[in-house]
């Protein structure tokens, strides 16, 4: 019998490489990002491919000026990621040069500099999206109302090209284009007016269409339902822990809960924060980025916890209606501290770091019974 | 230190480029980020920072063998504050609009730690003529960076280049406001601070790159 090559099994037959990882979850997101295309028409599947395409250049060009190989790292996917995640969060209309300009934000100084995959600090996508919204506000919170493909008032492909490349939009199907506020936008302009909650709320909100996604937001982050099913085929495949996505989404769930019980009047319930805006999105997506978050298990749920509480607290507080990539930028800051003090128990070794005395505790009890029992 | 023949070609490439005060030592960050939204800022506190640093040097010498190792910082900080509240009051009084942008930073020239470094490690061992020249020309290279700096990004900011110079050097020199992209929508991140982090390190980089570049070719031609 030939005995070379590895013996004891099991093998894992996974393939895990990066670039079959990426596949995944660039599969998982393609219902969500469809879903967007269709919703917000032409205009939207445009700013998807310039994104894309202006990502997968600027890190060619980054791995050029690096003197790193550049085929390898395009195959990947991870650039490709990037731009597509990028386009899912920006408003769906936006003009090519703003999809550009955050590529080549994302790629080259979110990524490229730190030297390239693994070794960024912060999320590329979310340094991009917040660049994009410190430097070109007006544009970064122009919504559009959903318009279909296809429906009445839809844009066709060729007036597409013009919003995308000129800016202006045109009219179509004889009306202007109509603008929508976010669900968040709506409950903060309404806020500062001094209007109650319960009052104005339902003319902003309505549970079923939030789930869907039938309504103004980012490219891809609308569609609660569809994200929520690509996270959960992640989870399922191990491409991704449930640590990140419970901690964040319960950490927004309990405190919005909290104090809308405190006084619903002010404070929107749960069911508002969780179905809009960027944060199913980030949940599943942004935040369970390897490479910006915590080693452990431990360390994932405080960094979560971490991120859903700054949500919520920018989210009521801050300036801003929406506040995902601010936390998440954050987050990801206090990542090393929190690797530093929530380390993963090493293999061999219990959780202060001593050498496991095989003959006692609950290994030895193990043992002793799987013994007992032949 | 030997009293040899003092070396001004070595002083005045030290200061301009190979020692300079940002790019090389990364002193004086504070002020160079905070100012340099455009290129007319950095060349006021840069003119600024140059006249102190003159002035320090000068002082300095003057008077190292006078002073005792044991205080010698205290004194150091005495007179560079003293110098630098001269500065201010005469920037008030001269170019009072100028004064009113870069507000706070002139006092806090006290506090630029290149100016102390030069004078610990330069000028309270060397004797007048070298401690002048270099003032001078590690002055020059902070003014070089924060021009480039705030160029850059006033370029990339809001499209001109040296808006409001008038101001700071008078009607005459009003030839050099460019408005080098017209109706430039403004690229607003590059005027906040953010901007001024990137565009130094991108900045850092480039000096790198030339530097590598300059290398390779004294190698190359050294085996050539």
């Amino acid at each position: 019998m030939n005995n070379a090559g590895p013996l004891a099994s099991p093998h894992t037959r996974q393939s895990s490489s990066v670039s079959a990882i990426m596949l995944q979850v660039w599969l998982a997101l393609l219902p969500a990002s469809l879903f967007g295309v269709w919703l917000y028409g032409w205009p939207a599947l445009n700013l998807l491919l310039i994104t894309t395409a202006a990502a997968l250049a600027a890190e060619a060009l980054g791995q050029r000026l690096a003197g790193r190989p550049i085929m390898p790292s395009l195959k990947d996917g991870s650039a490709l990621l990037t731009g597509w995640i990028l386009a899912m969060t920006l408003p769906p209309w936006a003009p090519w040069w703003v999809a550009v300009i955050g590529a080549l934000f994302a790629i080259i100084i979110g990524k490229q500099v730190f030297g390239g995959l693994g070794q960024n600090l912060f999320n590329p996508a979310m340094l991009a999206r917040v660049a994009l919204l410190i430097a070109f506000p007006l544009e970064l919170t122009t919504w559009v109302a959903p318009q279909p493909l296809f429906s009445a008032n839809a844009p066709g492909f060729i007036d597409s090209l013009h919003i995308t490349f000129v800016g202006v939009a045109p009219l179509v199907g004889g009306v202007d284009a109509i603008s929508g506020a976010t669900v968040l936008d709506g409950i903060k302009t309404e806020l500062a007016r001094g209007a109650e909650l319960g009052v104005v709320l339902p003319d902003y909100y309505r549970a079923g269409d939030a789930m869907l996604g039938q309504m103004g937001g980012s490219l891809g982050e609308t569609s609660a339902l569809l994200l929520l099913l690509g996270g959960l085929y992640l989870i399922w495949r191990g491409h991704i822990t449930w640590q990140i996505p419970a901690a964040l989404l319960g950490t927004v769930a309990l405190l919005a809960t909290g104090f809308h019980l405190y006084d619903p009047l002010r404070f929107a319930h749960a069911g508002v924060h969780l179905l809009s805006g960027g944060l199913m999105l980030a949940a599943f997506f942004i935040a369970t980025d390897p490479v910006g978050s915590p080693a452990s298990r431990r360390g994932q749920l405080i960094f979560a916890a971490g991120i859903g509480a700054l949500v919520y607290i920018i989210r009521t507080w801050g300036g801003f209606p929406e506040g995902v990539a601010f936390a998440v930028l954050l987050m990801n800051a206090a990542t090393p501290l929190i690797d530093h003090y929530v380390r993963p128990r090493v293999y061999g070794r219990d959780p202060h770091g001593k050498p496991l005395d095989y003959q006692r505790g609950r290994f030895a009890r193990r043992l002793k019974k799987q013994q007992g029992g032949e | 230190m030997s009293e040899s023949r003092t070396d001004y070609r070595r002083i005045a490439r030290d200061g301009l480029w190979d020692n300079n005060v940002v790019f090389a030592q990364l002193l004086a960050l504070c002020p160079l980020l905070a100012v340099t939204n455009t290129a007319t800022n950095g060349l006021g506190l840069g003119l600024a920072t140059l006249a102190v640093l003159l002035a320090a040097n000068l002082a300095v010498s003057l008077l190292r063998d006078i002073i005792t190792p044991q205080v010698r910082i205290a004194v150091f900080v005495l007179l560079i504050a003293a110098i630098v509240t001269l500065v201010d009051m005469m920037m008030n009084a001269w170019l009072h609009d100028l004064h009113k942008v870069l507000g706070l930073f002139i006092p806090l020239i006290v506090s630029n730690c290149a100016i102390l470094g030069r004078a610990e490690s330069f000028a309270s061992r060397q004797p007048i003529p070298a401690a002048v020249a270099d003032g001078l020309f590690m002055g020059l290279g902070f003014i070089i960076a924060l021009v480039a700096l705030g160029g850059a990004r006033e370029i990339l900011g809001q499209g001109t280049l040296f808006a409001d110079a008038a101001m700071l050097l008078g009607e005459s020199f009003r030839f050099m406001e460019l408005t080098l992209i017209p109706d430039y929508r403004g690229f607003l991140l590059m005027a906040l601070p953010p901007g001024g982090f990137l565009m130094m390190g991108f900045l850092l980089a480039g000096k790198r790159l030339l530097d590598r570049r300059a290398a390779q070719l004294a190698t190359q031609e050294a085996g050539a």
